[in-house]
């Protein structure tokens, strides 16, 4: 067998021109392959870490009404919702791979928020939050402070801002010490916050835009104790929590949720995760489906490079009849003939296929460089191409090997 | 009795028309002979050399090699005769013109599945017994037709077949490599070898020590008399 490898590639030198002309197709399919699947799989990975977030993995647990989230500025209090108790709280931190948690109260788009004249352009969201979430959520305070302790238990009507909260409300000047009117109560600015990791989605396209540059309006973050003094009492809460890693954000999310619903007597609100993973799929989705039919138009310059090659296998079968009709007549078995050819089939296309993946692998490069989209290697995709050339090799090497291996001795012999 | 044909019939359907090419041809050989079958062109002598070659099959008739009834066997099994039993000396060596002399000679260990190493020791060892020691890494084209046929020897022994057949061994040579050649044959003969050879050169045919002639595809032995002389034990 390495005997026979070792020949297919001295033969497939010999020959260079004719070889590398006969992987021609083979090369281009491959390259073609390969560039489209890097294509996708940088597409995909785009879209899962603008939205999912670079390395952030928090997963919010939020109640909803059938399918739509339940909003208790409309809809009230729910009188099936318990609060969150402390124990529940100690078992969703007791869940495998969530590494914190946090409750808070938020309304999503909340007006009445001023500073002197000015309202918060578009409104904005508040937040009434724990003492865990900035750590949850991966929240820093850039100036000013975080809350303490006595900012809960006096009910202390403090705030802590985003920039873009700052930027529109207080036009440039330091927000720290200045107050903010919400619902006609006053709060005082005690910090200003940022997100640690400064994780901005990377846009290509229109779509993109629409799909990850929704909240651009500004953030408001109370103590939730002074939730009440604005908004209703026994709000329910929503819970956050930071997974271990962005495949478990998934399976945590899912059964935080189904701790908190195991608190909820009866009623259509329920606790449910939001699964960005799920819905980074269904984008991902709906962008591969248009390439995959890509992919099938590349295969049939597979096709025509398998054609090559058997074309070309059998003229050298009938170049080297009298070298097949001495081994046979030497005593070599057919199923010998058989494998020497089709081991050279498979050389010529495997070879093929790894100078195609190379040059795929270029041209996917180039093409994320001129176009600027993203581009990832698939090693899956690789050890496929690799698997799929050899396999063209064997189908369209059969036909002329099997031609090799039937041949007559003596008139092989005889040949001229 | 290393080779026995008996009442072997070999018929060519040539359009509509069957040809008789060998006419109940009976001929057996003994270990150690050194036997030419000499005939003019188209007397059938090639024909008689494929099928003693298992590489062909009588239309009628029986063939045993070293007591196997070959011509019962399947084509995977004739491989396995001609790779042990048989060694082929062509007219026009049929060497791999890309390989040199010593994995030309190795290529029938590969079929045998003897190891790379053995190879390569048995392949020199066969050339330098047909004198070819030093011309191991030639390619064909840089040795002479003598040197070529020599190869050629060395490929059909290397396996230690019981049989040599050759087919105009020296048709394609001049005459001193022709002798060569010859003296080759005759001290593997000396050795213990059985040679058959085809020719339709008297003069080379003489240096066999028994003589078959075929004309029209019917064998006409002198074999009887080299028998008389075993029997009176005495040497030819």
């Amino acid at each position: 067998m390495l005997e026979n490898i070792r020949l297919s590639f001295q033969g497939i030198w010999s020959h260079k021109m004719r070889s590398f002309l006969t992987m021609l197709g083979i090369i281009i399919g491959i390259a073609a392959i390969i560039a489209i699947v890097s294509t996708i799989k940088g597409t995909n990975e785009q879209i899962k870490q603008n939205l999912v977030g670079s390395g952030n993995n928090t997963v919010e647990v939020r109640l909803y009404q059938n399918d739509y989230q339940y909003q208790p500025e409309y809809e009230g209090v729910p009188s099936t919702v318990p609060l969150v108790s402390e124990e529940t709280m100690e078992d969703i931190r007791q869940v495998e791979n969530v590494e914190s948690a946090s409750l808070y109260l938020s309304r999503e788009h909340a007006d009445n928020i001023f500073y002197n004249n000015t309202s918060l352009l578009g409104g904005g969201k508040v937040f009434g939050i724990d003492g865990d979430y900035f750590s949850t959520c991966g929240y820093v305070i850039k100036s000013g402070r975080g809350f303490t302790d006595k900012d809960y238990s006096q009910f202390r009507k403090v705030a802590i801002i985003d920039q873009t909260t700052a930027d529109s409300l207080l036009s440039g000047a330091s927000p720290i010490g200045k107050t903010l009117e919400i619902q006609g109560e006053p709060f005082t600015i005690v910090g200003l916050c940022e997100k640690s990791n400064a994780f901005r989605p990377v846009i290509n396209s229109i779509d993109d835009y629409y799909n990850f540059m929704t909240d651009s309006s500004g953030t408001i973050f109370l103590p939730d104790a002074a939730w009440p003094i604005i908004y209703n009492y026994d709000e329910p809460q929503s819970l956050v929590i930071r997974a271990s890693s962005t495949d478990d954000m998934t399976s945590a999310g899912r059964q935080c949720a189904d701790i908190l619903n195991s608190h909820i007597t009866s009623g259509e609100i329920k606790y449910k995760a939001s699964d960005l993973l799920e819905q980074a799929k269904q984008l991902q989705e709906l962008s591969s489906a248009t390439n995959q039919q890509l992919i099938w138009i590349a295969s049939i310059s597979l096709l025509v490079g398998g054609i090559g090659v058997m074309n070309i296998m059998l003229v050298s079968v009938t170049e080297r009849t009298k070298e097949i009709g001495l081994k046979k007549a030497i005593g070599a078995k057919k199923s010998r003939i058989l494998g020497q050819f089709l081991t050279e089939a498979a050389a010529l296309t495997s070879l093929g296929g790894i100078i195609g993946i190379v040059a795929g692998i270029v041209l996917a490069k180039v093409i994320s460089r001129i176009s600027s989209t993203p581009s990832a290697i698939s090693v899956p995709a690789i050890l496929f191409s690799v698997i799929f050339s050899m396999v063209i090799g064997i189908i369209f090497g059969l036909l002329p090997s099997v031609k090799a291996a039937n041949l007559n001795p003596i008139d092989a012999l005889r040949h001229e | 009795m290393i080779l026995q044909l008996e009442h072997i019939y070999k018929d060519y359907l040539q359009g509509k028309m069957t040809v008789p090419v060998l006419k109940d041809v009976s001929l057996s050989v003994d270990a150690g002979e050194y036997l030419a079958i000499m005939g003019p062109s188209g007397s059938g002598k090639t024909t008689l050399m494929n099928i003693i070659g298992c590489l062909d099959r009588p239309t009628s008739g029986s063939y045993h090699l070293n007591g196997h009834d070959v011509l019962g066997y399947r084509e995977n099994e004739l491989s396995d005769v001609r790779l042990k039993h048989i060694g082929f000396v062509f007219q026009s060596f049929h060497l791999l013109p890309k390989q040199t002399a010593l994995d030309n000679v190795a290529l029938p260990l590969i079929y045998a599945g003897v190891s790379k190493k053995e190879r390569r020791e048995r392949a020199a060892q066969a050339l330098e017994r047909v004198g070819l020691g030093d011309r191991v890494g030639f390619k064909p084209n840089q040795l002479s037709g003598g040197q070529q046929q020599r190869v050629a020897i060395a490929r059909a022994i290397v396996n230690h077949p019981s049989i040599l057949l050759a087919d105009e061994p020296t048709g394609a040579l001049d005459s001193q490599s022709g002798v060569q050649v010859m003296e080759l044959f005759q001290s593997l003969n000396d050795e213990g070898m059985t040679v058959i050879m085809i020719t339709h050169d008297g003069e080379i045919a003489s240096y066999a020590r028994r003589k078959a002639i075929i004309r029209d595809g019917v064998l006409s032995d002198d074999a009887p008399y080299a028998k008389k002389y075993e029997r009176k034990g005495e040497t030819p």
